[in-house]
C-alpha cells in the first residue's frame, strides 16, 4: 500500500508493483495528467513534483524531485504537491501568476516542472527569505529543461513571484495536514516493514540490524536510496524489478558524525543533506555540487549511491580518491573497514561482495591539505563528465607532499594517476616538475573516445588542468589571488 | 556588487515596460488601457494557453482520455544502418503478454511509401533497411510496457551492407537524394581571377535534435464509417490526413485529423510526425479499437530527422577593402537516407549562402548527399542557418586577413545601393534597413568602446580569453514551394457574440493562435476574451499548408482577417438598412458598432442580425503575392519580404581547457510593426538561445556503425538555464513597418531569430584569435564544444603566428 496525501488529499494506492515510478502513478493509476514525462531518466525535468517530508518542527518541507525516476513507494508517508494542486479556484499561486505576467511559458510542456521547481523556491523563500543571486537561481532551475523560451521569462517570473500577494492553494488551509502526513510517514514505515508489504516486493527496513536481515532473505533484491540512477534501468532498460530494498529509513544510514580526524557520513545521505558539510569543510566539493546533476537529483540521490554504482563517470568517487576516503562495508558476513582505493576493482566492478553494502562513508578532514575539483562537460549544468580531476596536496616549506591526483573519464573506473603523482611528489610545484606530471599522464591512462569526449580530447585536457594547478600555485606563492586570467569563475574555484 | 536580483528585477520591470510602451499599454500583459480593445493585434496578450499551462489543465496527447480498451503500440526499429532483411520472425512477440496485433508492411492496404514531397520513405521496411531506427514491424498491445517488451522478442536477420556516413564521400560519389542545383549570377570565375585576394575556408557545420518537450505522440480512434479521427502532436495535419487515408486506403473525407497544441515542434513535426499517425490508424481499422502511440525519448531520437549537417566550402575574391567580388560557394548538405524535404532546405541553405552580403558574381552550388542515417528534416531556419555560416566564416577570415575589425569587413559588405541584388536575381529592397539595426547595436552595445577593453585585457591575460562578435541576419519569409503559400480560416459568430475562429496553423507554443485571435479582435472591434479558437481541424479548414517557415501568422493572420472583414462588411451592410443609417464612417470599436451619433452593441447586432436570416459565419482565404522562383535558371523572387537582426555577443575563453560563458549579449531585431510584442520577444529571445545551443553544447554524435550515441538529453545537451546571459539586452525595433503589405505591416518571427546565436560562434573565434594575435581565424567546427575550443586552441598555439601574452608560459606554446 501506497499511502500518501497528494495535494491535501489523502490517497491509499495498493498492489502497485515495486518498479512502478511516481510518475507513472500519477497520470496512470491516478489520472493527474498535468506532471508530464518529457524524457524519463531525470534529464529535462518536466516531471518535476514537489515533496513534503515533515520538518521536525510541526511543519512540511518541500523539495523537488523528478517524479519519473522516484520510486513510486518513496511518496509513502509524504505531501505530493503537483501542479493541479496549486491554485486556489481561479487565483493563481504567485509562481503561476508571475510566469503568466512574464510571458514563461510557449509551447507549455516544461511548463508544470517549471512551476513545480518555482514552487519549492518559492516555499523556501517563504521559510527563510534569501536574495535570489544567478547561483541559486540556476542551482533551483538547472534540472528544468525549456526548449522554448530561453529562460529568460522563467528566470524574471522567478525574481518577480515574491511580489504577488501570497495566496495560499487550498490545501494549506488545513491546519491538520503536517500533523497527518507525520502520522503516515511513522504509519507508513511501519506498515511497509509488515508481512503483508513484504509481498509486494518493496521493503523499506527501519533499521541496520532489520537491513541485514533482509539482504539476507533476498541477497539479490536491489538496494535503493535515491534511485536516481537504478530507475533508468527500468525507464529506459524496461528491467523488471520484483525485489526492491529501500534503505533511505534506516536510521543507521542517516547520520552525519564527526571524529576527531574526518566525518563518517551515513549511505543514505542525500547530497543535498550534504551541502552545509561541503560548504564549511570542504569548499571545492560544494563548488561540484553546483554542478553535479540538477536540484531534483541533489534532494534524492546519496554519497552513497554515487560509489556504489561505480561509474568511471561519477562525479563523486575522484574526489573522495583525492580525500583519501575511507568505506565502512556492512553485510552477512560482518563488517569491515576498506579504503575507497581498494573498491572500484573493474568496469562497474566493487569491492562489494554478495549481500554486502556500503554503510557509511569516511571523509578525513581537510587539515593543512588543499582540495581543487574541476570538472569539465559540455554543458556547465546537469552534465555527466568528460573528465573530472580532483587534486588534493599540502604544501610543505614549498615541497608538494602526499600528492593525490584523481582523475574520473579517464579509465574503465575513476582512479588516481599514480606517476603524475609520484613526479610531483616532494617537488617544489615548478614547471619541470608539472612537466614532467604531464608527460606522466599520457602513460597511466588511455581514454575511450565516446559521446562525452575523444580519447585525444581527455588527455589534452586532463594535462591541462594540471597546467592550471601549477597557474594557481604560481599565483598563491607570489600572493596574487587575481585568478580571472587563469580561469574562469564559473568552473574553477 | 549588486546582486543578480537587483540587476534583472530591474531589467524585467524596464522589458515589461518597454513591451507596454511599445503600444502604449500597461506594464502588465492583461492590463491593456481602455480606448483599444483589450488584447487585440499589436498588444502584448498573455499566450492564449498560458493559464492552462501553468495550473496543468493544458491537454498534450498523451494527457487525452481514450477508451478503457484502448491499446498501447510500439515499434520495432532496425538495429542496423544498411542491409537487406533476410528473415522477419514475429512469432514470439505474437504471442507475448498483452499483445493483440502485430503489422508489417504486408499488412499495409494502400501506399506503403509516405514520402511527403518525393518518394522514398517506406512506412516500414520492405528488403532494404537505410537506416539504425528505420520502422520495420509495429505491436499493439493493453500496456505501454507490454507493447515495449514484446518488440524485443522478434528474430531478425539482416544481410548487413557497407554503410555510408560520410556526405562528402556520398555527394563525390553521386550519391544524392536530389539533383545538384546552382545559383549565379556573374562571371564568377572572372571575379575570382581578377581579385586581387582570394582566400578558401572549409567548415563543418553540425545538425541539431529538435528535442521537442512533448516527443512524438498520437491518438487514433475509428469512426463509424470506414476512416479514423487522428488526434496527434504535428505541425501538418492536412499532410497527415492525406497520408493516412492513403495509407488505410480511404478517401480524404474519411479521416480527420485534429492538432490542438504541441510540445514544442521547431520543424520535427513537420513531415516526421505522420507516420506514427499511418501506423496507429492501421492499427485503429484492423482492431477497431483506440490506438495510443507515442515514441519513448531515445527511440524518438534515432528514429526521427534532424536538422541537417552541412558540409561548406569557399573560394572567394576580394578588394583591399576586404569587399567581395566574387567567388564559388559550395555547400553539401547531408540528407540522410532520403529526401524528405532537402530539395528545398538545401534551396534555403543557398538562398542564404550571402546573408546580409553582397556576393559579387558568384556561384553557389548545392548538393544533397544520402547517408544511412533518419532522413534529416525541416529544422527552425530550414537549411538558412547553415547556408550563412560559410559567408560568417568567410567575414571573419577576410578580416583577419586585412587586419581590420569583423564587424567593419560585414558592413563594407552590406547589400547596398548598387549591390542590392541577390545571387538568384531578387533585389534586396530594405538594404538600408540592415545598415541601420548594426550602426544602433553598434551604439547601443558600446560595441568599440568594449573592443578596446577587450583587446587590451587579451594581452595580459594568458589563458582567459574574451572575444566579442557583432553578426546580422537577414532572412527570406516564403515557403519557397510557391503552392504552400496559401492559407485558410473559419470564422463563426455565435448568437451571444461569442467569436470562434480556426484556421490552417498549428500551435506549438509560437503564440499563433494568440495573434490570430488578435486579428479577429481587432477587425472585429472586440475584446479579445470574445473571441476563441479551438483545434486546429482538417474537417474546419481543409488543405492546409505545414506550419513552418515562419509563416504561420502572416498566411493564416491575413485568412482570418479576411475571413473576418467579410463579417465585418456584411453587418454594416445589414446595420444601414436595418437601423436605417449611413454605411460611410461606420467603424466596430469597443464592442459596438459605432456610426455617427449611433452605438449598436454587439451582441444587439449580431441578435438582429440572426433574426434578419444574415449569415454569421465566413471562410477566409489568402495566397501570397509577387513570389516565384524558376528552378531552371536559379532566378526569380522566392521571398515576398526578408527579416532583420543582428546581435553582438561577449564571450570569455579558458582556453587551458576550452571552457567559455557567455557573458553579455544585445539584440535588435526587426518585427516590422509587432503583432504582438511579448510573444516576438519571446520567440528573438528563444530563438537566439536555440541558435546559440546548436552551435555549442548540442553535439550529435554516430558510431562506426551508424548508431547515435547522443540519444536523449543525458548526453545530447540543449541549453540549460545557466546558459542564459547574465546581461542579456533584447529590443525590437521601433517604427520600421513591412515594406510589404503583410498582415498589419507586420514581418515573421518564428526563425530569424534563430540565427542571431552565429554572434555566439564568431565571438568564440574572436577570443581564440587573439592567440595569434588576430592574425588568422581559427578553424573552428560546430557544435563548439568546449572540447573543439580546447583542440582549435592547441591548434593556434602550434601556429607560427601564436603570440604568447607576456605572462604566458612557453612550454604551452
Amino acid at each position: 500500500m501506497i499511502d500518501f496525501y497528494l495535494n491535501g488529499q489523502r490517497q491509499q494506492c495498493a498492489d502497485i508493483s515495486p518498479d512502478t515510478s511516481a510518475l507513472e502513478l500519477l497520470r496512470v493509476y491516478l489520472g493527474k495528467t498535468g506532471t508530464k514525462e518529457g524524457c524519463a531518466s531525470g534529464d529535462c525535468g518536466a516531471c518535476t513534483v514537489a515533496v513534503g517530508e515533515p520538518d521536525g518542527s510541526g511543519g512540511l518541507a518541500y523539495h523537488n524531485a523528478n517524479a519519473c525516476i522516484m520510486p513510486a513507494h518513496q511518496l509513502s508517508g509524504c505531501h505530493v504537491v503537483t501542479v493541479e494542486g496549486l491554485a486556489r479556484g481561479d487565483a493563481l499561486h504567485p509562481v503561476q501568476a508571475a510566469m503568466v505576467d512574464c510571458h514563461g511559458s510557449q509551447c507549455g510542456f516544461c511548463t508544470p516542472g517549471i512551476i513545480m521547481s518555482l514552487f519549492t523556491l518559492h516555499e523556501g523563500q517563504r521559510h527563510q527569505p534569501a536574495p535570489l543571486t544567478q547561483e541559486r537561481l540556476e542551482s533551483a532551475l538547472g534540472g528544468n529543461l525549456c526548449r522554448c523560451t530561453g529562460y529568460r521569462p522563467i528566470r524574471d517570473a522567478a525574481l518577480r513571484m515574491g511580489d504577488y500577494p501570497d495566496t495560499h492553494p487550498t490545501w494549506a488551509d488545513d491546519p491538520d495536514l503536517p500533523r497527518n502526513v507525520e502520522t503516515l510517514s511513522t504509519d507508513a514505515t511501519r506498515m511497509s516493514q509488515s508481512a503483508p508489504e513484504a509481498a509486494t516486493g518493496y521493503t523499506a527496513p527501519r533499521d541496520l540490524a532489520a537491513l541485514r536481515e533482509v539482504r539476507r532473505q533476498q541477497p539479490d533484491a536491489r538496494l535503493v536510496a535515491g534511485g536516481t540512477d537504478l530507475w533508468l534501468e527500468v525507464t529506459q532498460q524496461l528491467k523488471s524489478l520484483d525485489e526492491v530494498v529501500d534503505i533511505r529509513e534506516v536510521t543507521e544510514l542517516n547520520g552525519i558524525e564527526e571524529t576527531p580526524h574526518g566525518w563518517w557520513v551515513g549511505a543514505a545521505v542525500t547530497f543535498r543533506r550534504l551541502e552545509p558539510l561541503f560548504t564549511e569543510h570542504y569548499p571545492a566539493f560544494a563548488h561540484l555540487m553546483h554542478r553535479f546533476a540538477s536540484s531534483q537529483i541533489r534532494n534524492r540521490a546519496t554519497m552513497g549511491g554515487n560509489v556504489a554504482n561505480a561509474s568511471p563517470i561519477g562525479d563523486t568517487p575522484p574526489v573522495l580518491l583525492a580525500l583519501g576516503a575511507r568505506l565502512a562495508l556492512d553485510g552477512p558476513e560482518g563488517e569491515r573497514e576498506i579504503p575507497i582505493d581498494a573498491f572500484f576493482l573493474d568496469y562497474k566492478q566493487t569491492a562489494l561482495k554478495a549481500g554486502e553494502f556500503i554503510r557509511a562513508i569516511f571523509l578525513p578532514h581537510l587539515a593543512d591539505r588543499q582540495l581543487k575539483v574541476w570538472k569539465l562537460s559540455k554543458r556547465r549544468e546537469d552534465d555527466i563528465s568528460a573528465v573530472l580531476a580532483a587534486f588534493s596536496w599540502r604544501l610543505d616549506n614549498g615541497v608538494m607532499k602526499d600528492v593525490r591526483l584523481a582523475y574520473g573519464g579517464m579509465a574503465a573506473i575513476p582512479r588516481r594517476a599514480l606517476q603524475a603523482e609520484a613526479a610531483l611528489e616532494g617537488q617544489s610545484p615548478s614547471r619541470a616538475a608539472f612537466e614532467a606530471a604531464r608527460a606522466a599522464l599520457r602513460h597511466e591512462f588511455q581514454p575511450l573516445d565516446d559521446v562525452r569526449g575523444s580519447s585525444e580530447y581527455r588527455l589534452v585536457a586532463a594535462a591541462n588542468l594540471l597546467e592550471r594547478l601549477r597557474l594557481m600555485l604560481e599565483k598563491e606563492t607570489s600572493h596574487d589571488n587575481n585568478t580571472t586570467e587563469i580561469c574562469l569563475d564559473a568552473y574553477a574555484h | 556588487m549588486r546582486t543578480l536580483t537587483e540587476l534583472s528585477r530591474d531589467s524585467a520591470h524596464a522589458r515589461q515596460e518597454q513591451i507596454g510602451q511599445n503600444k502604449g499599454d500597461g506594464p502588465l500583459a492583461r492590463d491593456t488601457e481602455s480606448g483599444t480593445s483589450q488584447g487585440s493585434a499589436g498588444h502584448s496578450a498573455a499566450h492564449e494557453s498560458a493559464i492552462k499551462h501553468v495550473t496543468g489543465r493544458a491537454a498534450y496527447i498523451d494527457d487525452l482520455p481514450a477508451p478503457a480498451d484502448a491499446l498501447h503500440v510500439a515499434i520495432g526499429f532496425s538495429p542496423v544502418a544498411h542491409g537487406r532483411l533476410t528473415r522477419l520472425d514475429l512469432d514470439k512477440v505474437r504471442h507475448a503478454p498483452g499483445v493483440i496485433d502485430v503489422i508489417t508492411i504486408v499488412d499495409v492496404p494502400g501506399h506503403t511509401d509516405i514520402g511527403p514531397v518525393f518518394p522514398g520513405d517506406p512506412i516500414f521496411v520492405d528488403d532494404e533497411i537505410s537506416y539504425l531506427g528505420q520502422s520495420v514491424f509495429a505491436v499493439a498491445a493493453t500496456s505501454y510496457k507490454a507493447a515495449r517488451l514484446a518488440v524485443r522478442l522478434a528474430v531478425v536477420e539482416i544481410d548487413e551492407q557497407p554503410i555510408q556516413l560520410d556526405p562528402i564521400a556520398a555527394a563525390e560519389a553521386g550519391d544524392v537524394v536530389r539533383p545538384t542545383h546552382v545559383q549565379q549570377s556573374g562571371d564568377w570565375q572572372q571575379a575570382l581571377d581578377s581579385a586581387p585576394h582570394v582566400l578558401e575556408r572549409e567548415q563543418f557545420v553540425g545538425g541539431q535534435e529538435h528535442f521537442y518537450l512533448e516527443g512524438q505522440a498520437c491518438l487514433v480512434t475509428p469512426t463509424e464509417d470506414e476512416g479514423v479521427t487522428v488526434f496527434t502532436s504535428n505541425q501538418h495535419p492536412s499532410e497527415t490526413q492525406k497520408l493516412v487515408a492513403e495509407v488505410i486506403n480511404v478517401p480524404f473525407h474519411a479521416v480527420t485529423v485534429e492538432t490542438r497544441r504541441m510540445g514544442g515542434g521547431f520543424g520535427g513535426k513537420e513531415t516526421q510526425a505522420s507516420s506514427w499517425a499511418c501506423i496507429a490508424a492501421l492499427f485503429a481499422r484492423r482492431t477497431g479499437r483506440a490506438i495510443r502511440l507515442r515514441l519513448p525519448r531515445a527511440e524518438d531520437t534515432r528514429a526521427t530527422g534532424k536538422r541537417h549537417p552541412f558540409h561548406n566550402r569557399y573560394r572567394l575574391g576580394f578588394d583591399n577593402q576586404g569587399v567581395l567580388i566574387g567567388g564559388d560557394i559550395t555547400i553539401i548538405g547531408d540528407c540522410g537516407y532520403s529526401p524528405d524535404l532537402s530539395e528545398a532546405i538545401v534551396d534555403r541553405a543557398m538562398f542564404h549562402a550571402d546573408n546580409a552580403y553582397s556576393l559579387g558574381d558568384a556561384r553557389v552550388t548545392g548538393h544533397r548527399a544520402r547517408t544511412n542515417t533518419a532522413s534529416n528534416t525541416a529544422f527552425r531556419g530550414f537549411g538558412g542557418p547553415q547556408g550563412m555560416m560559410i559567408i560568417e566564416a568567410a567575414m571573419d577570415d577576410i578580416a583577419r586577413h586585412i587586419g581590420e575589425d569583423p564587424l567593419t569587413v560585414r558592413k563594407r559588405n552590406l547589400y547596398r545601393a548598387g549591390r542590392d541584388v541577390t545571387h538568384y536575381g531578387q533585389s534586396v529592397d530594405q538594404h538600408s534597413l540592415i545598415l541601420e539595426i548594426i550602426e544602433r547595436l553598434e551604439a547601443s552595445s558600446d560595441y568599440w568602446k568594449r573592443r578596446k577593453a577587450i583587446i587590451e585585457f587579451n594581452a595580459r591575460s594568458p589563458i582567459v580569453k574574451k572575444g566579442l562578435a557583432l553578426t546580422p541576419v537577414k532572412f527570406g519569409i516564403s515557403f519557397t514551394a510557391k503552392h504552400l503559400n496559401q492559407a485558410g480560416a473559419l470564422l463563426h459568430v455565435y448568437t451571444d457574440g461569442s467569436v470562434m475562429i480556426n484556421h490552417g496553423g498549428t500551435e506549438m507554443g509560437q503564440g499563433l493562435h494568440t495573434k490570430v485571435c488578435q486579428v479577429v479582435a481587432r477587425e472585429l472591434g472586440l475584446d479579445l476574451a470574445q473571441v476563441r479558437i479551438t483545434a486546429t481541424r482538417t474537417d474546419k479548414v481543409p488543405n492546409t499548408s505545414p506550419t513552418a517557415a515562419s509563416s504561420g501568422a502572416d498566411l493564416n493572420g491575413m485568412a482570418a482577417r479576411d475571413a473576418a472583414s467579410q463579417i465585418r462588411e456584411r453587418l454594416f451592410d445589414f446595420a444601414a438598412e436595418h437601423y436605417a443609417i449611413d454605411r460611410e464612417g461606420m467603424m466596430m470599436e469597443n464592442g459596438d458598432l459605432v456610426a455617427f451619433n449611433r452605438r449598436i452593441p454587439w451582441g444587439e447586432l449580431v441578435q438582429a442580425a440572426y433574426l434578419s436570416r444574415i449569415s454569421l459565419s465566413a471562410k477566409g482565404f489568402y495566397s501570397t503575392p509577387l513570389i516565384h522562383y524558376d528552378r531552371n535558371t536559379g532566378k526569380g523572387r522566392p521571398f515576398y519580404y526578408f527579416a532583420h537582426g543582428a546581435a553582438a555577443a561577449e564571450v570569455e575563453v579558458d582556453t587551458l581547457s576550452g571552457e567559455y560563458r557567455l557573458t553579455r549579449v544585445d539584440i535588435l531585431h526587426d518585427v516590422g510593426d509587432s503583432l504582438n510584442p511579448a510573444i516576438d520577444m519571446g520567440q528573438v529571445e528563444g530563438g537566439f538561445i536555440q541558435g546559440m545551443g546548436w552551435l555549442t553544447t548540442e553535439e550529435l554524435k554516430w558510431n562506426a556503425q551508424g548508431r547515435l550515441l547522443s540519444d536523449g538529453p543525458a548526453t545530447y545537451k540543449i541549453p540549460a538555464f545557466g546558459d542564459l546571459p547574465p546581461e542579456f539586452n533584447v529590443e525590437l525595433l521601433q517604427g520600421h513597418p513591412n515594406s510589404q503589405a503583410s498582415i498589419y505591416r507586420s514581418k515573421a518571427v518564428g526563425e530569424p531569430p534563430f540565427m542571431l546565436g552565429i554572434s555566439v560562434w564568431s565571438a568564440l573565434c574572436d577570443a581564440l584569435a587573439s592567440l595569434v594575435d588576430y592574425r588568422q581565424a581559427p578553424r573552428l567546427d560546430t557544435p563548439a564544444t568546449p572540447e573543439r575550443v580546447l583542440m582549435a586552441a592547441e591548434a593556434l598555439r602550434q601556429s607560427p603566428a601564436f603570440a604568447p601574452s607576456v605572462e604566458t608560459s612557453d612550454d604551452l606554446a
